[in-house]
């Protein structure tokens, strides 16, 4: 068996490489995502007092360090039992949001439109953004614009130096101010704008992917999701639904303090990426997908005007089903940048956001919490327990890209199959497989602050795993 | 008891002249005349202890620093507050006191309102130049109000001497040996069994860094508080 090797996968966040093998009469036989940084995040923190988890976990990631925020502050809420007031609920809501608009933005823009202005066989030195700059200013520019917009947000609602993060166990610590609220608001026309072009022009050049569509990661799986109590898109509150393939309600409302009850986690020796499964059809084939895709496919409507009415498109193309190709899981993400903006403005324009009740106090009450939230990239779990003065003693994650963890992998292995030729290995077809990956936008070691951006290594090995060929890209 | 006769003792700092009461610290007569001196665990109001040694300075003469927290001034001194040696001394010093415990600014109650943090900015030290030491210590969370994390502790003493000398508490000590030094209560039991200490809270306001912080509560009442100890330590020092 040969086996080929794409070390380390670029243009995705963290560090990981891809194995193909090919058996004896030289077809692709299996194709894995190897995840090789570690950070042993958890056992570090360990011994830490529940209110440095926000701050501490940020750390985590560089790219969407408020989703941990979010998802641990929730965990500590619960550990206090209290519920933030309203005001800081919805401030937490429009930083999430924000977060998930900045990321969606720079998955798009900065990672994956090389592959859609140029094509998945152009050039290597022309995919990437600075060669977009390049031929399409505009576009470059309105990616630019459109992520800074989030971050503005996230700056002006939760970056104050407080507490390190402005999202506490309890609630936030900032209130949002009047000038700041009519400052974003006036922002917010611009921002949708370009959101409204983005998916123009993502639509428009849709037709020249059909064999991608048809081959990213496209097959039948599970979906789970954060949805509200109506069935409606949801990101930072709700219960957590899992739909099968067909589109079938498997649990129509779980709890997330109980998701251990319904999802597994496997540990396999060549990744350092736990999978998750769906308990109840055991490991592999509980394999569930989570992220914009999966929250489309779940949820019923969005609950704003101009993302209800593109959702009726996307929802089309499952004819009735979820929609399976992962390579739509870009077209879910612009529709989500489009919500998150009318959702924003929403939540500004809410009254009871302006309030100066933003904390609840509150001391250990529970041992155990869990606080569950959609990150850009799918459901956030963090799960703590402590000891009665709060000190840690256990901490679980599972973070969103995990969960795809076993989806990536059966995406690798169907594009390997679809493109890759053992007798003559082009660029093209390696960046498919990479592209695959970069569908389910990972942040894999949800640690690194590098783009990922390094040279490629392909390792070809015979059935003796003896390396017969290195190819290397830049 | 025969009290000791306080003299006018004149002498040079920086090759200016000064005067100061001869049990003046040189620390003193420098702040009086507007001569910068970095320090840290000195606290205006607090004895002092001469803990941190950045306020070291040169005295003709003299084979090593002194620490001018608690050095007399005497007649026709001759002292320097800068120069390379001095400055790299500091520095080292700095960087050690970095070194030993696990300053992780970026997730600390104290990161943006830290004494330490400030020193490292004024005396320009943009990295380690001691490798850091590994250690790690179990947080004390137990006191209701209270939070003592010895991972980020100088062993300042500061919050030893208000305790002792301002509230009458005496509830703090420093126990353990070298860099496994920790601040304790009483008998080294965990803060919420302490029978001496009154909960006041003096010691966790004039803790320059995030070693010692109050649970759930803003920046706002932190400054404030800070601000409530310090006017206190001075009104006291004066009335003595
Ligand atoms: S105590 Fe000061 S220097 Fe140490 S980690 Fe906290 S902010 Fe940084
Ligand atoms: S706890 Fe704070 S005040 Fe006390 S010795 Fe340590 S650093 Fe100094
Ligand atoms: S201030 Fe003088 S030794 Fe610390």
């Amino acid at each position: 068996m040969k086996t080929i090797t794409i070390d380390p996968v670029t243009r995705i966040e963290g560090h990981a490489k891809i194995t193909i093998d090919l058996n004896e009469d030289g077809t692709v036989e299996d194709a894995r995502l190897h995840v090789t940084q570690y950070r042993g995040f958890e056992k570090f923190c360990e011994g830490k007092i529940y209110t440095d988890m926000p701050a501490l976990t940020a750390r985590t990631c560089g790219i969407c360090p408020v989703s941990h925020v979010i998802s641990s502050s929730k965990a500590c809420d619960t550990l206090l039992c209290v519920t933030p007031p309203q005001a800081a609920i919805n401030i937490r809501k429009i930083v999430n949001l924000a977060q998930i608009i900045q990321s969606h933005t720079l998955n798009f823009y900065h990672l994956s439109s090389p592959d859609f202005v140029y094509g998945f066989d152009a050039p290597k030195e022309d995919r990437n953004i600075f060669k977009l700059m390049q031929t399409h200013p505009q576009m470059a520019k309105d990616g630019i614009e459109l992520r800074a917009f989030g971050q503005k947000i996230i700056e002006a609602l939760a970056g104050k130096r407080i507490h390190p993060t402005g999202i506490i166990p309890g609630g936030v610590s900032n209130i949002l101010e009047i000038e700041v609220k009519e400052k974003l608001l006036q922002e917010i026309p611009k921002a949708m704008q370009i959101a409204q072009n983005t998916l123009k022009y993502f639509k428009e050049n849709l037709h020249k992917f059909q064999k991608e569509i048809e081959s990213f990661a496209s097959f039948p799986s599970l979906f789970m999701a954060l949805v509200g109590e109506d069935g409606s898109l949801e990101h930072y509150d709700g219960v957590l639904r899992f739909i099968d393939s067909e589109g079938n309600i498997l649990n129509e409302a779980i709890d997330p303090q109980n998701y251990k009850e319904f999802i597994g986690e496997a540990v396999e020796d060549d990744s350092y990426l736990k999978s998750p499964y769906y308990k109840p059809l055991g490991y592999p084939q509980g394999m569930y997908r989570v992220g914009a895709l999966a929250r489309l496919n779940i949820a019923t409507k969005c609950g704003t005007p101009l993302a209800d009415e593109e959702l009726q498109n996307f929802k089309a193309l499952g004819q009735g089903k979820p929609v399976q190709n992962s390579f739509y899981y870009h077209y879910a993400r612009i529709i989500e940048i489009i919500y998150g903006l009318e959702k924003i403005e929403q939540l500004l324009r809410d009254e009871e956001s302006l309030s100066d009740n933003i904390f609840a106090r509150g001391k250990i009450n529970n041992k155990r919490g869990v606080g569950c939230s959609e990150a850009p990239r799918g459901t956030l779990f963090h799960d703590y327990e402590v000891d009665h003065n709060g000190i840690i003693e256990k901490v679980n994650l599972i973070i969103a890209t995990g969960n795809n963890n076993l989806a990536m992998n059966a995406g690798v292995k169907q594009v390997a199959k679809a493109f890759i030729d053992p007798e003559d290995i082009t660029d093209g077809a390696l960046n498919r497989v990479e592209a695959v990956i970069r569908c389910f936008d990972p942040c894999l070691s949800c640690s690194t602050h590098a783009l990922g951006i390094v040279s490629s290594q392909i390792e070809l090995r015979d059935h003796h795993k003896k390396i017969i060929k290195i190819l290397k890209r830049n | 008891m025969i009290k000791q006769k306080v003299r006018v003792k004149s002498f040079k700092i920086n090759d200016i002249t000064v005067t100061g009461r001869s049990d003046q610290t040189l620390l003193e007569v420098a702040k009086e005349h507007d001569i910068f001196i970095p320090t840290l665990c000195y606290l205006e109001g607090l004895s002092c202890v001469g803990s941190c040694r950045l306020c070291l300075v040169e005295v003709k003469g003299a084979r090593e620093l002194v620490p001018a927290c608690t050095s007399k001034i005497k007649e026709d001194m001759e002292v320097f507050t800068t120069s390379e040696k001095i400055d790299s001394h500091r520095k080292m010093i700095l960087s050690m006191i970095f070194s030993e415990r696990s300053h992780t600014c970026s997730v600390c109650e104290a990161n943006g309102d830290c004494e330490l943090q400030d020193k490292s900015v004024e005396l320009q030290l943009d990295h380690s130049l001691v490798p850091y030491i590994d250690s790690r210590f179990a947080i004390d969370a137990s006191h209701k109000n209270f939070v003592h994390d010895p991972n980020r502790c100088i062993l300042c003493s500061r919050c030893v001497r208000v305790c002792n000398e301002i509230e009458g508490a005496n509830a703090i000590n420093i126990g353990g040996r070298g860099i496994n030094s920790m601040i304790i209560h009483d008998m080294d039991e965990p803060w919420i069994d302490s029978q001496s200490c009154t909960s006041c809270g003096k010691c966790v306001y004039v803790c320059p860094t995030g070693a010692l912080y109050e649970k759930e509560i803003t920046k706002e009442d932190v400054t404030t508080k800070r601000e409530i100890i310090r006017n206190l330590l001075k009104n006291r020092a004066e009335n003595e």
